[in-house]
């Protein structure tokens, strides 16, 4: 950011956010939480689009405000509901009233889910990575888009009172897990593959809370806040370095920015819930809850875990080993943007020279990796439960092995296709043909939006309604002024001056009046 | 405090414009007399403040009421209450902004401030008047110069625009007044808290009602009757359209409350399924309709209509908070429209047009303009901490407290209204203010002036203050909203 122009307006926007934020969670009624969503969004919305002359950030800007908006009017709707069923918007009277209607709850879930980039309204939050990749690390990986599961999760104990409420959080929360991972796998730009594996991790802590693990699903949102800024802070390092967000165009880094390297290392092994770092424990939690709830939730919760470290390490192996490509570009990613348009170069894909880490930019990265290394051995369950009283958590072994165990798989694999380059990778794309573009085109979700905007919405909704607006509505009004004129025009003709005009006027109006007088006594 | 001051002054401001030589004195008068009263307006509030604090419980505090015209009962009567103090803050602040953004007239500039100055003076008098007579005399005085002001100095199809408007305004006060003499002649009197409590017969309010409501409703662009608003405001010249949409839209909607709905209660209530109806209509359909506008004022002159919409929804669902909501609505899209326009202007001065397709960048070029206008439009779709959202969330939660299902489904649709209004403003923004320069000419065009800087200024203070602190206005006129609901 150094030498940004705008280098205040930057920190201006970001101090708005952090307000709001801790606004956001130290809100004690609904409509405070309400008030400081709207702002977060509004401070995301503006760090999106903060290279605002590039195009593709002022929509991706756009693009989640919108999105989030359309969600929030659930959100809305679900204060309005549940304030009027409950009698008030503070949250302990609000809990204590234990009676939600189930719309309420849905439609509040609805505005977390917008929030937190659920499917289906996950569509904004890779395009929000055209944003600076502090914010992207900051806003749309460790805080803000958490906060759906945040709001969700303070109204636990409503939401725990209605059994299709419950599931209704579970299946979103788990089918989003699973599709965004799915995605990752197939995704190239950095930054987007980071940007699903945040949709995945949300949809781990959604289910969580759906399977009623209260205290796992906020102890994953608590480590998982480390280790996916610290892998943020590592990208925007290795974007910065390769001048792309491709990761086709990138290879043996390790030698290069070895610091960089070990952080991001130690972020994959806690994301794909490798013991002992932060996410085993977490991610631990959660499947165990899932385990004692629901059978099918738990099986997905697995696969996914084994897509995570799958496709993580995909990124790892791709990004430090394999053999740097020298010579030609890369080809450029249609979503895909420089991330520093200061160094809007040629894509270098090899850098020569050893990536020396300034302080600003090693301190954070050691601090967050202590964290995503040690974050798991906080007794979370001691500060967090939804009841607020103290509980231990037992870790057992047993139910351990079979995740780390698909975890570990998953890593194998991605060493053996991408640690050294080879057609492997193509091929098993090729192999799966069609299914792989569907997956790497997102399910398509993001055309049929656009087919609902601009094919819908704007020529069947908004058109006829301005075209009905200037011809019916007020054409109606302009047909009034217009009769009127004829008839003025019409009856003036008959003041004409002429004398022999009234004369003959006048002889009509007695010949009429004649016919009348006969006409009524005879 | 007497309250015939703040008549006196505007038109001792068109007095002294007149008898001004040069653009220079003509200009210095005119904005003397706007922050004249503006601080007068400021001490009225503090006046209203200290009176209801030593107790003074009456619905109207500083009456006086002279006789006018004795054989019909005429009384010149004034007197405020916590909503017309508002309503005159209003009128004060968008007035001075109004003339500060005119600082640049050159075609006519002593007959554009003396109209100017003078459609003031109606909006003050019809915020203060307690006589319907004197009311309906002001709202009159308002109408007028709007004619010659869209006509003179208008842009586009001005002749047309300003007969439409004048046409349209003028059957609205036709309709207002045929609603009055009925009021007269049921009720005995010109006297507004006297016919209220007099009252009148259920079957005489259910005639007159529609009368004055529909009147009214004009000015606040009640749909169908809203066709003027677009044209008249893309027509009009930037100061022009500030009053218009800030303050004159406002004389309708504050006639639907203090007249119809306080005189005409049991009527009020009959025909309230109507009113919402219509004005959730205004609210999504004015909604839908700006989203397809490519010129930026008439956006603004379609949003206005279904942002006006909430006003008259809030007057139709006659509950305590929602008739608040009403309100502040009134005020928060008095300021926010203002300011919208007056940034729209000042785009267009420098740059010649109001094609959405044409600009882009200005947030490069002219930040402050720019950062004006993206302010304005965060207001508009109701951002927290800018008086939009309080206005709007206090219109939804008052309509949600009628639990009948088409009153629920009225709310609902005009709180999906919040998502269209992000659409088009974000559109709006998107690609005027933000994306590259897409005309290279616009480089180096200058910034916003001191006179405009002020002015925005002013506009976005009040936005704030509402925005931030909703309650020192919505504590101001709840007690008169009770009053009118249940006296």
């Amino acid at each position: 950011m150094k030498g940004d122009p705008r280098f205040g307006t930057y920190y201006a926007f970001l101090s708005l956010f952090t307000f709001s934020m801790l606004g956001l969670v130290l809100a004690e009624n609904l409509l405070e939480t309400y008030i400081f969503w709207e702002l977060v969004g509004c401070s995301s919305y503006l760090l999106i689009g903060y290279y605002y002359d590039r195009p593709s950030a002022v929509a991706a800007a756009k693009k989640a405000f919108i999105v989030t908006r359309f969600a929030d009017l659930g959100f809305l709707v679900g204060i309005l509901v549940l304030s009027f069923n409950g009698g008030t918007l503070d949250f302990q009277t609000l809990l204590a009233s234990h009676t939600a209607p189930l719309v309420g709850l849905i439609l509040i879930f609805i505005g977390g889910a917008g929030k937190s980039a659920m499917f289906p309204l996950h569509v904004w939050l890779p395009d929000a990575m055209e944003g600076p990749t502090p914010v992207s690390a900051l806003i749309h990986a460790a805080t803000m888009v958490v906060a759906g599961v945040y709001l969700v999760a303070r109204l636990f104990p409503l939401f725990a009172l209605d059994v299709t409420a419950m599931q209704v959080v579970t299946y979103v929360g788990a089918l989003s897990a699973l599709l965004a991972a799915t995605i990752a796998c197939t995704q190239t730009d950095i930054k987007r593959i980071l940007a699903y594996s945040t949709m995945s991790q949300i949809g781990y802590m959604m289910f969580a809370l759906g399977v009623g693990g209260f205290t796992a699903s906020m102890f994953h949102l608590f480590t998982h806040a480390f280790f996916k800024a610290l892998l943020f802070l590592c990208a925007g390092i290795i974007i910065h370095q390769a001048h792309s967000n491709d990761m086709k165009s990138m290879g043996g880094y390790r030698r290069l920015m070895p610091l960089t390297h070990i952080c991001f290392l130690i972020a994959c092994l806690a994301i794909a819930g490798i013991p002992p770092f932060a996410g085993f424990f977490s991610k631990e939690q959660i499947l165990s809850a899932a385990l004692g709830a629901n059978r099918l939730i738990y099986v997905v919760g697995v696969f996914t875990s084994g897509l995570t470290a799958f496709y993580m390490f995909r990124l790892y192996f791709s990004v430090f080993w394999g053999r740097p490509s020298h010579g030609h570009a890369a080809p450029a990613h249609s979503g895909a943007a420089h991330a520093a348009p200061t160094h809007s170069g040629p894509a270098h894909a090899a850098p020569t020279a050893v990536h020396r880490t300034p302080a600003t930019e090693a301190i954070p990265l050691v601090i967050l990796a202590i964290g995503a290394i040690f974050a798991g051995f906080v007794p979370f369950s001691h500060f967090v439960t939804a009841d607020g009283m103290p509980a231990t958590t037992h870790l057992e072994l047993s139910s351990a092995i079979l995740p780390v165990s698909v975890a570990l798989a998953g890593i194998l694999l991605a060493g053996l296709l991408y640690a050294r380059p080879s057609g492997a990778p193509d091929k098993i794309a090729y192999a799966f043909g069609g299914f792989y573009r569907f997956v790497y085109h997102k399910f398509y979700i993001d055309e049929v939006y656009l087919f609902v905007t601009k094919k819908v919405i704007f020529p069947l909704v908004g058109r006829p309604a301005a075209w009905i607006d200037r011809n019916i509505v007020d054409g109606f009004m302009n047909a009034l002024a217009g009769v009127t004129a004829m008839i003025s025009g019409w009856i003036k003709g008959f003041q004409s001056g002429k004398l022999q005009d009234y004369v003959l006027y006048f002889f009509l109006g007695i010949a009429g009046l004649v016919v009348l007088f006969i006409y009524i006594y005879t | 405090m007497n309250l015939s001051l703040l008549v006196a002054v505007p038109l001792v401001t068109v007095l002294a414009v007149l008898c001004c030589k040069g653009r220079q004195a003509i200009r210095w008068v005119a904005l003397a007399g706007t922050t004249a009263q503006l601080v007068l307006s400021v001490c009225l509030l503090v006046l209203y403040l200290d009176a209801r604090a030593d107790g003074d419980t009456g619905i109207m505090v500083f009456e006086s009421r002279y006789v006018w015209f004795a054989p019909l009962h005429i009384f010149y009567h004034v007197g405020v209450d916590g909503i017309s103090v508002a309503m005159i803050l209003l009128t004060a602040l968008v007035m001075e902004a109004a003339v500060l953004v005119s600082w640049n007239v050159e075609k006519m500039t002593k007959e554009f401030f003396v109209l100017l100055l003078f459609m003031g003076a109606g909006a003050y008098g019809f915020f203060l008047s307690l006589d319907l007579f004197t009311l309906f005399f002001f709202l009159e005085l308002s109408v007028i110069p709007k004619f010659l002001l869209i006509g003179i100095w208008g842009s586009g199809k001005k002749e047309y625009s300003a007969m439409k408007l004048a046409l349209m305004l003028m059957s609205g006060s036709a309709l207002v007044l045929v609603g009055l003499l009925g009021v007269f002649y049921n009720a005995g009197s010109f006297n507004l808290l006297l016919d209220a409590f007099t009252g009148m017969t259920p079957a005489a309010q259910r005639v007159f009602f529609p009368f004055v409501f529909v009147g009214f409703g004009i000015f606040s662009a009640l749909f169908p009757f809203h066709t003027w608003v677009p044209d008249g405001h893309s027509s009009a010249p930037t100061p022009a359209s500030m009053f218009l949409a800030g303050i004159s839209m406002k004389l309708g909607g504050y006639g639907c409350l203090r007249v119809a709905t306080f005189l005409m209660p049991i009527a009020a209530r009959e025909y309230a399924p109507i009113i919402i109806c219509l004005s959730t209509i205004a609210i999504v359909y004015g909604a839908f309709a700006t989203m397809m506008q490519t010129d930026l004022k008439y956006i603004n002159a379609y949003s206005s209509i279904s942002h006006c919409g909430f006003v008259l929804l809030g007057i139709g669902m006659l509950t305590t908070t929602a008739l608040t909501g009403a309100v502040m609505q009134m005020v928060s899209h008095g300021l926010m429209t203002a300011l919208l326009f007056a940034s729209i202007g000042m785009i267009y001065d420098r740059t010649h047009t109001r094609m959405v397709a044409k600009l882009g960048g200005l947030l490069k070029i002219m930040p402050f303009i720019s950062t004006v206008f993206v302010l304005g439009g965060l207001c508009s779709l109701g951002l927290p901490g800018l008086s939009g959202f309080a206005a709007e969330i206090t219109v939804f939660m008052g309509s949600w407290e009628n639990a009948i299902v088409g009153y629920r489904v009225a709310t609902i649709l005009a709180c999906a209204s919040i998502v269209i209004t992000a659409v088009y403003i974000l559109r709006a923004v998107g690609q005027t203010i933000f994306g590259p320069v897409r005309e290279p000419s616009y480089n180096g065009l200058p910034d916003a002036r001191w006179n405009e800087r002020y002015a925005a200024g002013l506009l976005i203070l009040g936005i704030l203050i509402v925005g931030v602190a909703p309650f020192y206005l919505s504590d101001l006129l709840r007690p008169n909203i009770q009053t009118i609901l249940h006296h």
